[in-house]
Parts: C-alpha cells; sequence; structure tokens
C-alpha cells in the first residue's frame, strides 16, 4: 500500500432519524480504493452496500445522515462539502452506475444530448467538441453503429446497450472514481459478461478507482482486485478478492461463500447460515453476527471486533485459520 | 424420452400473442398483422419425483411455458397433458398442479393473516370438514417448511423474504400438490436465504414425492436441483436432457456460452471474452436456428433450415452442426469435468 489511496473512507457512520430515535445503518466503515483499482463491496440486502456508495456519491437522503466519520477524494475531505460543491463534484470526479439503465436515463431525450450535456456541464469545450467526444464514447462502451445510434432515444435501446449507455455517461467527464451499484443485476447472463469485461477494461485504460457494489459473489470473483464483505452495516471482511474467496477468515464470508450453488458439480444439501440478517434496529451487542455463528463465545456478545491494518483482515474474534480450510 | 409413467406432458406446445396494432391503424397504414411465438412446438415429458428445470435469457418463453403447465395460459396449438398417479392415500387421479412465484413481497396478501394465506386452498378445496381441522393442517404445514404454528396469527409484514417464500410455499402444498411449478424461486433472495429454500424444497421433494418444474435463469441453482433440463432460446428447446450429461458436456453453441458466461466463485475466469450479440426479438426472429446470428460455429444452412432436436445419448440438441460433422464436433467439444 504504498500508493496514496483515491478514495479514503474513515470510520463512516450514518444514520436515519426516525420517531424512536437514530437508527445506525452504516458504522465505522473505513477503507481505501486506490487508482486504477476495483473494490467489490457485497453483502445482503440491508447490509449497507448500496448506501455505502450513496454516501460516497453525497446522495444520502434525509432523514438518514452521515453522523461520523471522514471520506476523503485525492486528499480532499469530501462529506462535509456544500451541496452546490458536492454537485460540481459528482458527474466531473464522481461517476455513478445504478442498477436499472431505463431509469437512470432521460426518457425524452436522445441520449447523445444526454451525454453532451454532461460533457458541457462538466468541461470547458464547444458543443461540437462535445458530440465527437460522445461519439467517441459511445464507440468505446461498443454500442454499434454508434454514430446513428447517437440520435436514439434509450427506449430504442435494449437493456444491455443501455447499460453501456449509462457506462459512457458515467465516463464522459473523465471521472477518478466510478461508483457503479449493482451495475449487472438487471441483465441476462451473457450480457452481465459483456458489461463486467467493458468496466474492467475501461477501468484499467482510464485508471479509475471503481467501487463495483453487487450482491454476486461470482461477479465479484471476476471482476474485483479487492473485496469488502459487508454484514449490518459493518465491513466484517476486506482484502484481496482471492484471498476472501478461497481462504475466508470471517465465519460469515465461510458461510456466504459455502451457501452458494456450484456449477461444477451437484451436492446433497447446501450448507446453509441459519436465521436472517438483524434488523436495523434491533443489531445485537458485540459482534452483530452472534447469534448466527457456530464460533460465537462470550467474548463475541459483549466486545465488538474491530479490523485491523493488514492487507486481509477480519472482523472477528475467532477468525477461522489455514487449518479449517483443510 | 420414453419415461414409464410420466406425470406430465408437454407436446409440440406453441403459443403465439397476437401483437399487432389496433385494427383501424392497421387498415390505415396496410401494416401486417404481427405475432409473437413465445413457445414455438415444445415437446417433453416429466417422471413423477423429478425436478425439471427450464433455462434461458429474458424473453425466451420461458414464464410463457409455465403458465402453460399451471393453465393460467391455453397453448395456442399442442397439448399439456398430465398422467395418472397413485397418492399415499390410495386415490388415483390427475397431479394437483401449484405455483410458487419469484416476488414473495408480492404474492401474499398484505391484509390477511398468514394463517388465513394457507388455509385459505383447504377451504376453497374443501380438503379439511372444520374450521378446528383446517386450522390443524395449517399449523402442520407451517411447521413443515420451518415456520412455528404462533405465525398463523401474524400479518406477511412482520416476515422476511426468505420466510414469506416459505409461506408461498406452505400455501402451495396445502392443496396436497403433487406437481410445483416454481418461477424463479430464489431470485428475489439472498444467497444465504437461498440456500435455506433451496435445501427446504429438496426435503420436501424427498418427504412428499414432489414433481418441480423449476424456472429459472441462474445456472448454479439449476445445476444443484435439476435431474433433467431445457435450455430455450426464443421460444424453441435448443437441448434437453439429463441435467449431470448436459452440464459436463454441454453440446449445442447455445448452451455452452451460457455455461462459459456464468461468474464462478470457485474458478473464476478473469481474463473471459464474451461473446457478443443479444437475443433478437421474439416478434421478428431471424430465419432458420434463431441462434445463427450469435453462433460461432454457424455455417451457410444454418440460416436457411430450422434445425429439429435430434436424440443422442441421455439427451436431445437440436444444432444443423453438430449433425452434419457428427464426430469431429465430439471430440472437439467434450468438456473436461472438473475432480473435486
Amino acid at each position: 500500500m504504498t500508493e496514496t489511496p483515491l478514495l479514503s473512507v474513515r470510520d463512516l457512520k450514518l444514520v436515519f432519524d426516525g420517531r424512536k430515535g437514530p437508527l445506525t445503518a452504516l458504522d465505522g466503515v473505513s477503507f481505501d480504493i486506490r487508482p486504477g483499482e476495483i473494490l467489490g463491496v457485497v453483502g445482503e440486502s440491508g447490509a449497507g452496500k448500496s448506501l455505502t456508495g450513496t454516501a460516497v456519491i453525497g446522495l444520502v437522503d434525509p432523514p438518514g445522515r452521515i453522523a461520523g466519520g471522514s471520506i476523503h477524494l485525492a486528499g480532499q475531505r469530501i462529506d462535509n462539502l456544500p451541496a452546490e460543491a458536492m454537485r460540481a463534484l459528482r458527474g466531473r470526479r464522481i461517476g455513478a452506475i445504478f442498477q436499472d439503465p431505463l431509469t437512470s436515463l432521460h426518457p425524452l431525450l436522445k441520449v447523445g444530448d444526454q451525454i453532451v450535456e454532461t460533457i458541457l456541464t462538466h468541461l470547458p469545450v464547444s458543443r461540437t467538441e462535445a458530440r465527437a467526444r460522445a461519439l467517441d464514447l459511445l464507440e468505446q462502451v461498443g454500442i454499434p453503429a454508434a454514430s446513428t445510434r447517437i440520435d436514439h432515444y434509450p427506449h430504442q435501446f435494449s437493456g444491455g446497450m443501455r447499460q453501456r449507455v449509462v457506462i459512457a455517461l458515467a465516463l464522459c467527464a473523465e471521472p477518478d472514481l466510478i461508483i457503479a451499484d449493482e451495475p449487472t443485476t438487471a441483465l441476462d447472463v451473457s450480457i452481465q459478461a459483456q458489461i463486467t469485461s467493458l468496466i474492467k477494461r475501461l477501468c484499467r485504460e482510464k485508471g479509475a478507482a471503481t467501487m463495483l457494489v453487487t450482491h454476486d459473489m461470482g461477479v465479484i470473483a471476476e471482476t474485483a482486485d479487492r473485496v469488502a464483505v459487508m454484514y449490518a452495516g459493518r465491513i466484517a471482511e476486506i482484502g484481496p478478492v482471492a484471498e476472501v474467496t478461497r481462504r475466508p477468515r470471517h465465519p460469515y464470508t465461510a458461510g456466504l461463500m459455502a451457501s452458494i450453488p456450484s456449477v461444477l458439480r451437484r451436492n446433497a444439501t447446501l450448507q446453509q447460515i441459519d436465521g436472517a440478517m438483524p434488523r436495523l434496529g434491533a443489531i445485537p451487542p458485540g459482534c452483530s453476527f452472534n447469534p448466527r455463528c457456530a464460533r460465537a463465545t462470550e467474548l463475541c456478545r459483549t466486545l465488538q471486533p474491530t479490523l485491523g491494518l493488514q492487507a486481509h483482515e477480519a472482523a472477528c474474534h475467532h477468525p477461522l485459520v489455514e487449518a479449517d480450510h483443510g | 424420452m420414453a419415461e414409464a409413467n410420466p406425470i406430465l406432458i408437454v407436446e409440440n406446445a406453441s403459443c403465439r400473442f397476437d401483437v399487432s396494432g389496433p385494427w383501424l391503424q392497421r387498415i390505415a397504414t396496410g401494416a401486417p398483422r404481427r405475432e409473437l411465438k413465445a413457445v414455438n412446438q415444445v415437446s417433453f415429458s416429466v417422471p413423477r419425483g423429478a425436478t425439471f428445470s427450464i433455462v434461458g435469457e429474458s424473453g425466451c418463453g420461458k414464464t410463457t411455458l409455465a403458465r402453460m403447465i399451471v393453465g393460467l395460459q391455453p397453448p395456442t396449438a399442442g397439448s399439456v397433458r398430465f398422467g395418472e398417479i397413485r397418492r399415499a392415500d390410495g386415490t388415483v387421479g390427475p397431479p394437483r398442479v401449484q405455483m410458487i412465484f419469484q416476488d414473495p413481497y408480492a404474492s401474499l396478501n398484505p391484509r390477511w393473516r398468514v394463517g388465513d394465506i394457507v388455509a385459505e386452498p383447504i377451504r376453497e378445496l374443501k380438503l379439511r370438514a372444520t374450521e378446528a381441522e383446517t386450522a390443524a393442517r395449517v399449523a402442520e404445514l407451517l411447521v413443515t417448511v420451518g415456520l412455528s404454528a404462533a405465525d398463523a396469527d401474524r400479518y406477511p409484514h412482520a416476515f422476511s423474504g426468505g420466510q414469506r417464500q416459505r409461506i408461498s410455499i406452505a400455501r402451495a402444498l396445502a392443496t396436497e400438490a403433487d406437481v410445483l411449478v416454481c418461477d424463479e424461486p430464489t431470485s428475489a433472495l439472498d444467497v444465504s436465504v437461498q440456500a435455506q429454500i433451496l435445501n427446504l424444497m429438496v426435503r420436501l421433494q424427498k418427504k412428499l414425492d414432489l414433481t418441480y418444474i423449476l424456472i429459472s435463469h441462474n445456472l448454479s441453482v439449476v445445476r444443484h436441483m435439476s435431474d433433467q433440463l431445457a435450455i430455450m432460446y426464443l421460444g424453441r428447446i435448443v437441448e434437453i436432457g439429463d441435467a449431470d450429461t448436459i452440464f459436463n458436456g454441454p453440446l449445442h453453441p447455445y448452451t455452452r456460452l451460457l455455461l462459459d458466461t456464468i461468474p464462478d466463485v470457485e474458478s473464476p475466469n478473469r481474463a473471459r471474452a464474451p461473446l457478443s450479440g443479444e437475443v433478437p426479438s421474439p416478434i421478428n426472429p431471424p430465419p432458420g436456428c434463431a441462434f445463427h446470428p450469435r453462433c460461432p460455429m454457424a455455417e451457410a444452412a444454418c440460416s436457411r433450415t430450422v434445425p429439429e432436436l435430434m436424440p443422442r445419448p441421455r439427451r436431445s440438441v437440436a444444432c444443423l452442426v453438430l449433425e452434419n460433422s457428427e464426430g469431429a464436433a465430439d471430440a472437439q467439444i467434450s468438456r473436461s469435468t472438473p475432480s473435486a
């Protein structure tokens, strides 16, 4: 970790103010992303993975608010910027790709105009230059016959092609950081592979740091460099993707990996994690995973485990060691 | 496939939808009638107690086929028939068919108590004489699917996604169903919960001798559950047969494309070169083999002739190239089974 991180999130705490007092949705989330690196963020619904992305983009809506910690982009603190300054940053230095490509495009504007508008907002270029650039982007993301497609409306594109347009839109101001929130969930498997390899290629070519939020461990395993596994608003385990998937240390990660059916062979039963993730208002004291964990002891029920500073860390009092993986 | 005693027989079933514009507009503009062939001459049979999976991408007709099996959509040609079965209580007759839907948040009435949701089919079909017996049956069903009898008094909103899917299964079993058509039963669930539901489905199948028709696009789920498998592309079955045989050595180029593109945690293929192209519109499918514009093996004949399903050992494949170059193709595409 010699290179300075592009994005540095420290002890991020996000709460929702409710009638019964604040609910903590993110608690002490810390991670870095270096330029050109893809960090996968994986977890079950409600684990806080999308919320982490939303907090970085600065789109947390009330009653949610950032209650602690800091977010630095290339050394500049961005979590306390005024709304107007954040707006200038979004799109220019942070690009976002969301799950549903149909709702992230304006249905009444031609895709070319949407890209041109974004370029003109953020970069000091003429309209002609912006259009040439938009055309170039559409070609880069692999849209066939881009010179005619640039004047088509979003409904004339298929799901996979729309997601390519959204990616072109996210890249149009050459951002340093891309937040991709479930970019392939709405797509078919054969299209999903096209989109993930596109994101990977563009990330390498442009040296942009990418935060890839998904619930699909397979996508992470094939796309990300490092992965953060989230559980109940905290990072349970973080490390290089091959380490975390092959030799998980947190019992939750191990359970998650074992519960994915394999395509290589047919097993009689799947290993399952009993129970469900706790609700925000009912997160148990100590380690939030302790009620579902076979290794839990008294220590786990009282003291919340923390992440260390190594490359591969698990927030667990009794992490799995080499011997556990056979 | 000549099973001794099939529980479900689908013969040359087709389902076409008229998607042409309003008649006045059609006359004014001279536009022709347009037809969407959602399911096109599909045939298969399923033996009792087996899991038959239907796999394909969006728009390939798998949900229409499921709706035809449960009778929500009559086939426009061909037939969907059921075999006679002998139940545990000695009665003989056609099987009862029920459906489990994808979204457990949308398929349960939010204003009904869980007890009433599960009891509705029992009351409707008059399977129990008294309310007390019905309540006892509901309690028994809830315990069977891994909930508690006391949950009958709660409303659906008090349950998580996985628990709601358990309620859906209990409701389907309340009719003493023999065949469950499961349309993407776990795609709305998280993986750890998905494992719970899949394990429950396997356990119930053994216990109650259930037959599953599983519709899914998630190939790892299909791999885990299926005995038999049909891969659909634009309304037609392109490969059908024994699930292990197909997974260990897919023959049709589309099946191979599908199996190659699933991201796998155990052996991630980080340097993948994905196949380009997308599923064409089923309203105006390409002539000949519908897959030929995306197919790496396509020959001139593929754009002219529609391939028929040709029987092979333990499966059938619809591909002209395979038919024409039997021996060479076999050697080239046999996929090695990784040792576990």
